[in-house]
């Protein structure tokens, strides 16, 4: 009944804004959610290949990935509030010790 | 599909708008909107577990602990959307529309064939569908996603936690560091002095008044100066008249005089 391509556009554009944000923005947080973004936009087309395809393989993998995100979240913000404990700033501009 | 077709310009709108958005909180509820609109679509393609999933781990937990961390970071400069690099934004977004177009073609391209459908995979029910699936072939996954959460539960506390480099100080040391103060500067011993009580207002707001009628700026805190909030204190004391006024006493009355006639009214 339904067409899958619609679904699988949509989850494309939303993974292409999301990569673009993370090119774009500056602040750290904003980053992070940009990336939680595509990972959203992998998780319709996972489960839209799910009903594609009549089996729950799909949704498995995309409860994968939500529980992998979680973690990552975890860890990260985590990550990000070291950083700006010690410079002050959440920008990713600023942590650039290793360039040089 | 027509949830499909009402939902999909919101998302895209919201997520676009992320990239433009000045403030991370707003940046954080856009995000939200389109995590709610993406559980309505699992409902949609008939994953009632990912739907409520969705909706509980992602708006309920993620998004919360995305807002407790702009709560605790604050705003800080890295808000602009000043670049550093010349032109990285343009460049960005041309990549940006390259990848998207690329991606459309690909799709383009492509022949799903016959959609299956879950009717068979869901007919005895959605949850114990996926549950077969997790607990016998993704088994191994499974127990090792336990072992990243608890990973990740340990990373979190080792990173988040801080080592006290000084001695927490007691009452008696601050009471003796506050004795100390005076002796060398006369800053005041005794509680700082209370916010301005006018006729009609009565905030934190507000700074007391000295005896020469100029405001005291100890009486407010130094955070809400800094915002900007402070209400002017002569501004208020002019109120005094136009209450006086309302309450059929003249405005030159003064002293015990407001307070007969009060008692005189009921």
């Amino acid at each position: 009944m339904s067409d899958p391509v619609p679904f699988i556009a949509l989850s494309a554009v939303l993974f292409t804004i999301g990569a673009v944000g993370v090119l774009v923005r500056r602040n750290a947080i904003v980053v992070f959610m940009c990336v939680e973004l595509m990972l959203n936009a992998c998780n319709l087309a996972l489960v839209t290949f799910a009903k594609q395809h009549g089996n729950l393989d799909g949704q498995v993998a995309a409860f994968f990935v939500m529980v992998v995100a979680a973690a990552e979240v975890v860890v990260g913000l985590a990550i990000i509030m070291t950083i700006f404990r010690t410079r002050r700033s959440a920008s990713v501009d600023d942590a650039s010790l290793l360039k040089y | 599909m027509t949830a499909f077709w009402i939902l999909a310009p919101v998302m895209v709108a919201a997520a676009t708008a992320i990239l433009f958005v000045r403030k991370a909180v707003h940046a954080a509820l856009l995000l939200a909107v389109v995590m709610i609109s993406l559980a309505v679509l699992y409902a949609v393609l008939e994953a009632p577990f990912l739907f409520a999933v969705q909706i509980i781990v992602y708006t309920g937990a993620i998004m919360m602990l995305f807002l407790f961390v702009l709560m605790l970071v604050g705003v800080d400069a890295s808000d602009s959307v000043v670049e550093t690099i010349p032109g990285q934004r343009v460049t960005a977004g041309v990549f940006g529309i390259l990848l998207g177009v690329l991606l459309l073609i690909g799709i383009a391209q492509i022949s799903l064939g016959t959609v299956v459908g879950l009717e068979e995979a869901n007919s005895g029910g959605n949850i114990q569908g996926i549950a077969n699936v997790l607990f016998s072939h993704y088994v191994f996954a499974f127990e090792v996603t336990s072992a990243l959460l608890i990973t990740a539960a340990m990373g979190a506390m080792v990173l988040a936690h801080r080592e006290r480099l000084t001695p927490k100080p007691t009452q008696a040391d601050r009471a003796a560091q506050r004795l100390r103060d005076y002796a060398e500067t006369g800053a005041p011993l005794g509680p700082l002095p209370a916010p301005g009580v006018y006729a009609r207002h009565n905030a934190v707001d507000t700074p007391a008044l000295l005896p020469d009628g100029s405001p005291l700026p100890s009486s407010v805190s130094r955070v809400l100066v800094a915002r900007g909030v402070v209400r002017s204190a002569p501004d208020l004391a002019d109120d005094i008249d136009e209450v006086q006024r309302s309450l059929g006493v003249p405005a030159a009355g003064q002293g015990p005089a407001p307070a007969t006639t009060e008692e005189e009214q009921p």
